[in-house]
């Protein structure tokens, strides 16, 4: 099979501003007022005077990479690893700021499904501005127009106004067009994460058939289920890099045995904490049942949040409190954890150096990443030291229910819970 | 040699800077996109409401109507010849409304359409154009307005009123040229927008909309026409009032003149910062 992407030394970086907050576009106003006021203090302090203040950060870096003809790539990474800038690179979105990339057919790229419906529009008109937005001729889609619509499901509401249908039918119409396309190159983002179940079955099938004609698909998802079930080969990014190349099982094993090693500032190095500093938080992990410390944890397993702490100065604490409050990324306070309302209260003495841990016997949260905050107080309610974000964990899909079935969503929470039908008897 | 042959074989090579090279063959490859993005904003338009189409005849009508009344009335400005005052004014509202919906349109294309923009690629040129080809509709209309206001004055058309076409091309480019320098400020400043319906605004005094350029001091005439649209809004009047209004040639070759000045602008800025759309949007 002959290669039909290859790619060298690829990299993006782009420029964020120093000041946390990422702006990404200025306002005139701002332009204007940090011009007079740049020029006001290069008049007062020239010697202080600095040019920018924008630091360049790598999305990709040096990135190598070959692809077969026929081949199924997944491409797996944790947020912010680099996946997407990869396909927006891919699909010619953004240029790329180093290497190059080099194709070969035709690429058809699926970052969103339904990419430019209309809401004013029916259905029918929307499938045929969503073909042409992906490409494709008027001729192809007037060609392959009830493919489309027997594919979607929704020939009843063809003539509606596409605001009126379903988040379902609108997923369902625009993967439609988009898996009618006939690239030989399909590049998939993260689309299947919404829909549902006997629709995804339906587009990974869709998919597979697409590879089987020995046309190529890279695929993006957070799914392992469904890169799995998709690929035959993988890589994993992380921080900018491709970190493993290879089968995809194996590649998928070691993204989810990931050692908790990618923060980006130690624990015991952030500066941003509150607290009167008698006792100070210096490690934070996951952890599984078997103490391997863990960047991915599996819904509905056990599972163990653990800080480290030390008593700087050996000062006798009275007592702790210890709370953890979940978050989402969405930051969302999913769920207060504190020693208090479970009654492990930790009396005096406390040991000088030691290890919190809050063990969750089934983890009832969705697929995603999930951050905590930790607070410890003394039993007087002094705070001795509180971190917001201080952790950061992903949950991976997993059979929640036992059941032998893998259930994930994009909602937040599991919950277990039982059914049951009964007749009601005339009395 | 193998290498190079190995080189050559490739469909599509993305580098840095690759973009420009193969840009005007794209902006041909994706012209589908463009009739279809242009389809699409005209029948959301005219879909949505009735008002859009009346909209589009009741906002030069009433504009005409004051302005007859302000300047033609009150002021008693003189109109050019013998051609009613409220035709004169019409003439002008023509080119200067389309020239005005163009620019706002354009302006706020980009934006309103950052989902495509940064989800798909296509030569992103394509998103103003097709805008302005919207504002070209509402001049159809407005112009069918006209055919009727004439019959109604009984002022039959002329022989000029055959070079309008090329007039009219020179109202497209003016609208284009602003259009795509407006919209790329507008993606990089986005409070920008907040300033382009006040200059609009200006632009309407100080084009000759609601009065005769006639008016304007002989030694200023040329001065007055480094604002292209008053080259394209006396060509109007010279197409549609016949031999009742004069074509002053200095001006409008300045025009024309600055008109390409804009396109220039208007493409280069626009081409420049349309690589880093996605990365900004």
């Amino acid at each position: 099979m002959s290669v039909v992407i290859s790619i060298e030394n690829l990299g993006k970086s782009y420029m964020i501003g120093h000041q946390g907050e990422e702006r990404r576009y200025v306002a005139m106003r701002d332009v204007i007022s940090d011009g007079m006021r740049k020029w006001w203090s290069r008049l007062r302090h020239p010697e202080y005077y600095t040019h920018e203040n924008l630091e360049e950060f790598w999305a990709l870096s040096n990135l190598n990479l070959e692809v077969r003809e026929g081949e199924r790539l997944g491409v797996i990474g944790r947020n912010g690893a680099g996946k997407t800038t990869l396909l927006k690179l891919l699909s010619r979105i953004t240029e790329p700021t180093t290497g190059q990339i080099n194709i070969r057919g035709r690429v058809a790229s699926l970052l969103e499904v339904g990419t430019g419906f209309h809401p004013e529009l029916t259905g029918r008109e929307n499938i045929y501005l969503n073909g042409a937005i992906l490409g494709m001729s008027r001729q192809e889609v007037r060609r392959k127009f009830d493919e489309i619509v027997d594919f979607s499901g929704v020939e009843q509401f063809l003539d509606t106004p596409v605001k009126r249908y379903s988040s379902g039918m609108h997923v369902r119409l625009g993967f439609s067009v988009a898996a009618h396309l006939e690239p030989e190159i399909l590049v998939v983002d993260e689309v299947l994460a919404v829909g549902d179940a006997s629709f995804q079955k339906k587009c990974i099938g869709k998919m597979n058939s697409v590879a089987k004609e020995g046309r190529t698909v890279l695929f993006v998802s957070h799914q392992m289920q469904a890169v799995s079930n998709l690929c035959n080969r993988a890589i994993l990014l992380d921080r900018a890099k491709v970190v493993k190349e290879g089968g995809t099982d194996e590649v998928i094993n070691s993204y989810l045995n990931e050692k908790a090693t990618g923060k980006v500032v130690a624990l015991k190095d952030r500066k941003d904490r509150q607290g009167n500093g008698k006792l100070r938080l210096v490690d934070t992990w996951v952890e599984d049942e078997k103490n391997n410390r863990l960047a991915n944890v599996i819904m509905g397993k056990t599972v163990k949040i653990c800080v480290r702490y030390e008593i700087p100065d050996g000062k006798a604490v009275n007592g702790l409190n210890v709370a953890f409050a979940v978050n989402s990324l969405q930051n969302i306070q999913i769920s207060d954890l504190s020693n208090v309302t479970t009654g492990d209260d930790f009396f005096a003495p406390i040991p000088s150096n030691g290890i919190i841990t809050c063990v969750i016997k089934k983890l009832p949260l969705n697929i995603g990443t999930y951050t905590y905050n930790i607070m410890i107080r003394e039993n007087n309610n002094d705070i001795l030291d509180y971190i917001v974000e201080a952790g950061k964990f992903d949950v991976t899909e997993g059979d929640f229910f036992g059941t032998g079935k893998i259930t994930a969503s994009d909602r937040l929470i599991m919950m277990e819970h039982n059914w049951k039908i009964s007749p009601i008897g005339i009395v | 040699m193998a290498e190079l042959a190995k080189q050559e074989s490739w469909d599509l090579v993305i580098k840095p800077g690759s973009a420009t090279k193969e840009y005007w063959f794209d902006l041909w490859r994706y012209r589908e996109l463009f009739f279809i993005l242009s389809w699409r904003d005209i029948s959301v338009r005219y879909k949505q409401t009735i008002i859009g189409v009346l909209w589009a005849v009741l906002r030069p009508l009433l504009t005409m109507l004051v302005f007859t009344i302000v300047f033609g009335k009150i002021a008693k400005l003189p109109s050019e010849r013998q051609a009613p005052y409220a035709l004169m004014v019409y003439a002008a509202m023509l080119p200067w409304q389309f020239f005005a919906t163009a620019v706002q349109e354009s302006s706020n294309s980009l934006v309103s359409n950052a989902s495509l923009i940064s989800k798909v690629y296509f030569p992103r040129l394509i998103i103003p154009t097709s805008s302005i080809i919207t504002s070209f509709v509402d001049f159809i209309l407005s112009f069918a307005i006209l055919l009727v206001l004439m019959a109604y004055y009984r002022f039959p058309p002329t022989w000029n009123m055959l070079l309008l076409p090329g007039f009219l091309l020179m109202a497209v480019l003016t609208a284009m040229g602003i259009g795509l320098y407006v919209t790329s400020l507008n993606v990089k400043f986005r409070d920008f927008r907040y300033v382009i319906p006040f200059i609009i605004q200006i632009g309407l005094y100080i084009s000759p909309v609601g009065f005769s350029s006639s008016i304007i001091p002989e030694q200023y005439r040329l001065w007055y026409s480094l604002n292209p649209m008053v080259g394209v809004i006396d060509g109007f009047r010279w197409a549609i009032l016949g031999g009742q209004s004069q074509l002053y040639w200095p001006g409008l070759l300045l025009s024309v003149g600055i008109l390409l000045f804009f396109l220039w602008l208007g493409l280069s800025t626009f081409r420049k910062m349309e690589r880093t759309f996605a990365d900004m949007i």
